[in-house]
C-alpha cells in the first residue's frame, strides 16, 4: 500500500528578508497537500541545494524580491547539475522584469511567478507539471 | 545489493531517496531495509521532544555544533505535524539548523507524521536504520510538539531529553504519568523567564518522590537549564554542558550493561509494527477493495452484527492458517 506525496521546498536566497510571500505560498502548498519544507531567509545558494537534496524533493520554489534573482536562481540551478540532482525541477517567483524571463529560462527554471499570479494557477500548474517521483 | 553500498558509501541523496520510499511505504524500499538491517545498531540515538515552541529545534541546532566539535558527525530526523484534513504538512524545523546545511558532517532530514499519534512519524524507526548504516555517529530524533502523552520516542532512542518552558501548570502536572516520566535529561529552557526555578523546584520534588526503581541502573535524570538563545556565550556553555551529560548518559548505559534493555523496545516495537503490517493491511485493503468493509459497516450500524463477531468472522476466512 504505497502513498506517494509531493515534498516541496520553498527558499528564498540572498539578501532578501521579505518572507511573506513565501510563507503565504507554504500555507497554500500544505493546504494542496504537499510536504512543504521551508528553509527561512537569508540562505546561500549552496544551503539551498545541500537540504532540497537531503529533503530529497520533487520540487524547488524560490523567492527573491531583491532584485537578485538574474545571479541567485542561475547560481542554484548550476549548483543542484555539479551536484547530480537536476531532475528537481525549479520555479521562480518575485519581482522579476519580463525582459529576464529568458535568461531564467535557458538556466533551467521552469516556471516564472509574478505579482499578480494566484494562488489557484500556481497550484494548478505543480499539479499539472509536477509528478511525485515513480 | 547496490543500494546498500551506496548507503554504506555515505551517498545522502541514496539515503534521502531511501527514507522517501519508506516514508511512501514502497515495496521496494522494504526489501533494502531487510539488507540494511544486519548492518546497524552502531549509532547514539538521542530523542528530543517537548511542546511545540519549547525550543527542541533550537536545542538540536545548538548540540550539532557541540557534536561536530568533538568530531562526531550527527543526523537529525526531525518531525512536524501533518495536516488532518489536507494531508500537508509544513516542515519548518530545519530553518533553525540551516547554518549546518554545507557541513557534509551534518544530514538534517524532515518528515511528517502521517496520522501517526505517538509523536513520531511511522517511518522514524527505519529512517534512524539509514541513517545508521549511512555512518552518522549520533543520530538525534526531534518529535514534533508533544502534550502529555506522546511517548513513542522512548522506543528508539537510547537518550531521552525532555524540553520544558516555564509556566506549565501546578505542582499536579509534575506526578501526572506520561511524558514526565521518560526523560533522561530534563532541559528547562528559556530559564532567564519568570517561573524557571519554581519549574526546576517541582521537577526535583517530583523525582524525589520517584521510588528508586524508577532510576534505571541508578541513574537519576538530570536537570539542565538553558538560557537564552541570543546571548551566545552563555548559551554555548549550556549546551556543551548537556552534550557532555548525554554521553555521560549514554556511557552509563553501556557500563551497566542497559543499552540491551532499551534496544528490545525497539526491537518488540519493530516486531509488532511489522506484523501488523504484513498481517493485518493486506487484509484491511482486501476488505475495503471488495466493498465489504462497506457492507460491514453498514450491518454493524444497523446492529445487524456485532464488530466483534464480524472481526472473528474475518479472521476465520483470511487467516485460518496463522490461528
Amino acid at each position: 500500500m504505497s502513498d506517494r506525496k509531493l515534498r516541496v521546498m520553498v527558499a528564498k536566497p540572498g539578501l532578501d528578508g521579505h518572507d511573506r510571500g513565501a510563507r503565504v505560498l507554504a500555507r497554500c502548498f500544505r493546504d494542496a497537500g504537499y510536504e512543504v519544507i521551508y528553509t527561512g531567509c537569508h540562505q546561500t545558494p549552496e544551503q539551498i541545494v545541500s537540504a532540497a537534496v537531503q529533503e530529497d524533493v520533487d520540487l524547488l520554489g524560490l523567492s527573491c524580491l531583491s532584485g537578485a534573482h538574474r545571479y541567485l536562481y542561475p547560481a542554484v540551478t548550476k549548483l543542484l547539475k555539479d551536484k547530480g540532482a537536476d531532475d528537481i525541477m525549479v520555479i521562480g517567483g518575485g519581482i522579476i522584469p519580463e525582459q529576464d524571463f529568458q535568461l531564467l529560462y535557458d538556466a533551467g527554471l521552469k516556471a516564472i511567478f509574478v505579482p499578480g499570479a494566484t494562488l489557484d494557477t500556481i497550484v494548478t500548474w505543480i499539479n499539472t507539471n509536477v509528478k511525485p517521483r515513480a | 545489493m547496490e543500494i546498500t553500498k551506496k548507503i554504506q558509501g555515505g551517498d545522502i541523496r541514496a539515503a534521502s531517496r531511501l527514507i522517501r520510499n519508506l516514508e511512501d511505504r514502497m515495496p521496494e524500499a522494504k526489501l533494502t531495509i531487510k539488507h540494511l538491517f544486519p548492518l546497524t545498531g552502531r549509532a547514539h540515538v538521542i530523542g528530543i521532544t517537548g511542546s511545540p515552541g519549547a525550543g527542541k529545534s533550537t536545542l538540536t541546532d545548538g548540540l550539532i555544533d557541540c557534536f561536530r566539535k568533538k568530531g562526531k558527525t550527527v543526523g537529525v530526523l526531525a518531525v512536524d505535524p501533518t495536516s488532518p484534513f489536507t494531508g500537508g504538512a509544513i516542515l519548518g524545523d530545519r530553518i533553525r539548523m540551516q547554518r549546518h546545511a554545507e557541513d557534509p558532517g551534518v544530514f538534517v532530514r524532515s518528515l511528517a507524521t502521517r496520522g501517526a499519534l505517538g509523536g513520531l512519524a511511522k517511518a522514524v524507526g527505519d529512517a534512524i536504520h539509514v541513517m545508521d548504516v549511512l555512518g552518522e555517529d549520533i543520530i538525534i530524533v526531534e518529535t514534533v510538539g508533544t502534550g502529555q502523552q506522546e511517548v513513542d520516542i522512548i522506543n528508539h532512542s537510547h537518550t531521552v531529553l525532555v524540553v520544558l518552558v516555564p509556566g506549565m501548570g501546578d505542582e499536579i502536572q509534575a506526578i501526572k504519568a506520561g511524558i514526565l516520566e521518560i526523560a533522561d535529561i530534563f532541559v528547562v529552557n528559556k530559564a532567564d523567564r519568570e517561573g524557571s526555578s519554581k519549574l526546576s523546584r517541582e521537577l526535583m520534588a517530583m523525582l524525589d518522590m520517584a521510588p528508586p526503581s524508577a532510576f534505571q541502573g541508578g541513574w537519576r535524570p538530570s536537570i539542565m537549564k538553558v538560557e537564552n538563545a541570543f546571548q551566545p556565550e552563555s548559551f554555548n556553555k549550556a549546551l556543551d554542558d548537556i552534550c557532555n551529560k548525554i554521553e555521560e548518559h549514554y556511557k552509563h548505559l553501556v557500563d551497566k550493561d542497559l543499552i540491551g534493555s532499551r534496544m528490545r523496545r525497539k526491537a518488540t516495537v519493530e516486531l509488532n509494527e511489522a506484523i501488523r503490517a504484513t498481517i493485518l493491511e493486506p487484509v484491511l485493503l482486501k476488505l475495503l477493495g471488495s466493498g465489504r468493509m462497506e457492507e460491514l459497516i453498514e450491518k454493524v450500524m444497523k446492529k445487524e452484527i456485532d464488530p466483534y463477531t464480524a472481526a472473528e468472522d474475518i479472521a476465520k476466512r483470511n487467516l485460518e492458517g496463522c490461528l
